[in-house]
């Protein structure tokens, strides 16, 4: 008997292939975002629209609280808190939903055959209508108290497409490791409660560049990743002049991410239907 | 038939649950409850050339490999070593259960069942109709399928999967908890889905239903082939080794952990029985036997295999 031919499952193609097969299955992914938040509505009279009063409710009672604490007018932290509050709500379930991913999944993974990818297709659509649902607060707000909006604004698209693909990678990076490693959920889970607090979401952080008292130490807060992400989407929607800086460090990080991420793809996409 | 040509080797492959071998290696919480560093051979240098127009059943006791196998075709595991070609659309029907969502209702799950296995939402708009009339579910359709029994689950599941064209059709065992009469009804149409499809591979405890479906065997034993040719030539080689031959629990696997071999430390013996690709195979008829009822009995793990030599690692 010959030798067998040792085709390896290792290679890039597959693992690119895996997410083009996905793509393809919008179909399926599609449906099941949307049945995870109908699901989660279900029976209730307004269903997904919990969403955005949970979210309109957390803005601005935050909003009251932390103009009162630092000082700030209204109309300036109010707008803040809440654009804040949206992109975070993506990104941090992108990160402790991403860690769940697979592991979630086990019953369908085991029984189906679909790429891999498809799992983290339907978490992102997931939490693309999540944030749909949010932007409804984010336009009523802009009844209350109109931002200075101008044609530089619609940056905030492209900025929201590449927070998207940010999360991609992020989920199947973190949704592949934690499957091999069941301790990463809670890790995950501590460290996205921890960067909240490092992030400008509920102070400023131009108020703390200019303060000479703190500002030094300010700087650091340029380390944290997420605050890039969340700058390049709030600065156009509330009509602040667009720092290019975030926006290089953004895409760095999306090269870099994906990189890693498809050589991972590569090593252990096969292993998850083992692992989970 | 669309020219579902099924090429299908696989060579020298082996799927491994690393499952506990990885808790043992994390540590921490979850990792004390794992006792040792296993690695499972679920199976073990499976060389398996499957045509179009093959109809195989798979056989062998609890946890000799033939859900992992299943899986190994379906493309859900890929192997650890070899490889597998599988050309064409597969529709694997493990679990009835899987991808069921108890809050909607009949109509949506069928659609959805239906994305699971391949299909588009057009084509199973088409569909609905002759299903809903399969199950016989009436107005239930319209209801939340928390309200139905288990039975009507199973008709629904079985309605969507015997609806579908598969090029690759892969049963496991566990489709036989519905009632009698529709249990005839549903193997008529199981019969029909065969046909349409160009390949099955069917892995039961059930020799009825196998017979129905099937003409070729595959004996399964520890992750290995032990013999494969004609059906009944090989059930008929398996009751001789297994007189009383263990029968599953109508309901088949528990979900999620479906098909997951046992942890059986020690290496399986290497080198697979001699294949018996005897020709005239159905002339040759088991002897018939009462089914004994589903007892507690638990298989015994096999008794010294005359065919091979003993099994080194235990």
């Amino acid at each position: 008997m010959s030798a067998p031919p040792r085709t390896s499952t290792r290679t890039f193609a597959l693992a690119v292939n895996d997410l083009r097969r996905g793509w393809r299955q919008r179909e399926l992914w599609g449906h099941l975002g949307w049945q995870d938040i109908r699901q989660r509505y279900r029976r209730s009279v307004l269903g997904p629209f919990w969403i955005t009063i949970s979210m309109a409710i957390t803005a601005v009672a935050l909003g009251i609280l932390y103009a009162g604490l630092f000082g700030n007018p209204i109309e300036r932290q109010l707008p803040y808190i809440l654009v804040g509050f949206i992109v975070w709500a993506f990104i941090g379930s992108c990160v402790t939903d991403g860690a769940m991913v697979f592991i979630s999944s086990e019953g369908l993974i085991k029984h189906l055959p679909a790429p891999i990818s498809v799992h983290v297709y339907r978490l992102i659509w997931r939490q693309i209508l999540f944030f749909g649902h949010n932007m409804i607060v984010y336009a009523v707000m802009l009844l209350v108290f109109p931002q200075p909006l101008t044609l530089a604004s619609l940056a905030a698209i492209p900025a929201f497409a590449l927070l998207v693909l940010n999360g991609f990678w992020a989920v199947l990076l973190i949704g592949i490791i934690s499957t091999r490693f069941r301790d990463l959920p809670p890790v995950t889970q501590s460290i996205v409660q921890l960067m909240f607090f490092l992030t400008p979401i509920v102070w400023i952080y131009d108020d703390l560049q200019k303060n000479p008292a703190v500002s030094s130490r300010a700087r650091l807060a340029e380390l944290n990743p997420f605050l890039h992400f969340l700058e390049t989407i709030r600065q156009p929607l509330l009509g602040e002049p667009i720092v290019w800086r975030h926006w290089l460090i953004v895409l760095a990080i999306t090269v870099v991410g994906w990189s890693l991420t498809l050589v991972v793809m590569r090593n252990y996409r096969s292993r998850v239907s083992y692992w989970v | 038939m669309r020219q579902a040509c099924v090429d299908f080797p696989i060579f020298d492959a082996r799927a491994r649950s690393l499952k506990k071998a990885m808790l043992g290696m994390v540590g921490g919480q979850i990792g004390s409850n794992a006792q040792k560093v296993v690695v499972v051979q679920a199976l073990k240098n499976i060389d398996l050339d499957l045509q179009h127009g093959a109809r195989v059943a798979l056989i062998g006791h609890n946890g000799a490999g033939k859900s992992t196998l299943l899986r190994l075709l379906s493309g859900i595991y890929e192997p650890t070593a070899g490889s597998t070609v599988v050309t064409g659309r597969v529709a694997p029907v493990f679990d009835l259960a899987v991808g069921m969502d108890q809050e909607i209702s009949g109509y949506e799950n069928i659609i959805v069942r239906g994305l699971f296995l391949g299909m588009t939402r057009v084509q199973m708009e088409q569909r609905l109709d002759d299903i809903a009339e399969f199950t016989e579910l009436g107005d239930y359709l319209t209801m939340p399928i928390r309200t139905y029994s288990t039975g009507m689950k199973v008709r629904l599941a079985l309605g969507v999967v015997t609806s579908i064209d598969p090029e690759i059709l892969l049963l496991d065992e566990g489709i036989g908890a519905v009632d009698a009469a529709f249990l005839r009804k549903a193997r008529g149409r199981l019969t029909d889905l065969v046909g349409r499809s160009g390949l099955l591979v069917f892995a039961s405890h059930s020799d009825e239903l196998l017979r129905d479906l099937c003409d070729t065997g595959v004996w399964l034993e520890r992750g290995q082939i032990l013999q494969q040719g004609p059906l009944e030539e090989v059930l008929a080689a398996y009751k001789e080794r297994y007189p009383a031959p263990p029968r599953r629990r109508p309901g088949g696997p528990p979900p999620g952990r479906g098909g997951l071999p046992p942890n059986r430390p020690g290496p399986a013996p290497n080198r697979p029985g001699p294949p018996l690709d005897g020709p005239g195979g159905q002339g040759v008829q088991p002897p018939e036997r009462p089914d004994p009822p589903p007892g507690p009995g638990s298989p015994q793990p096999g008794p010294p295999e005359p065919t091979q030599p003993p099994d080194p690692g235990s």
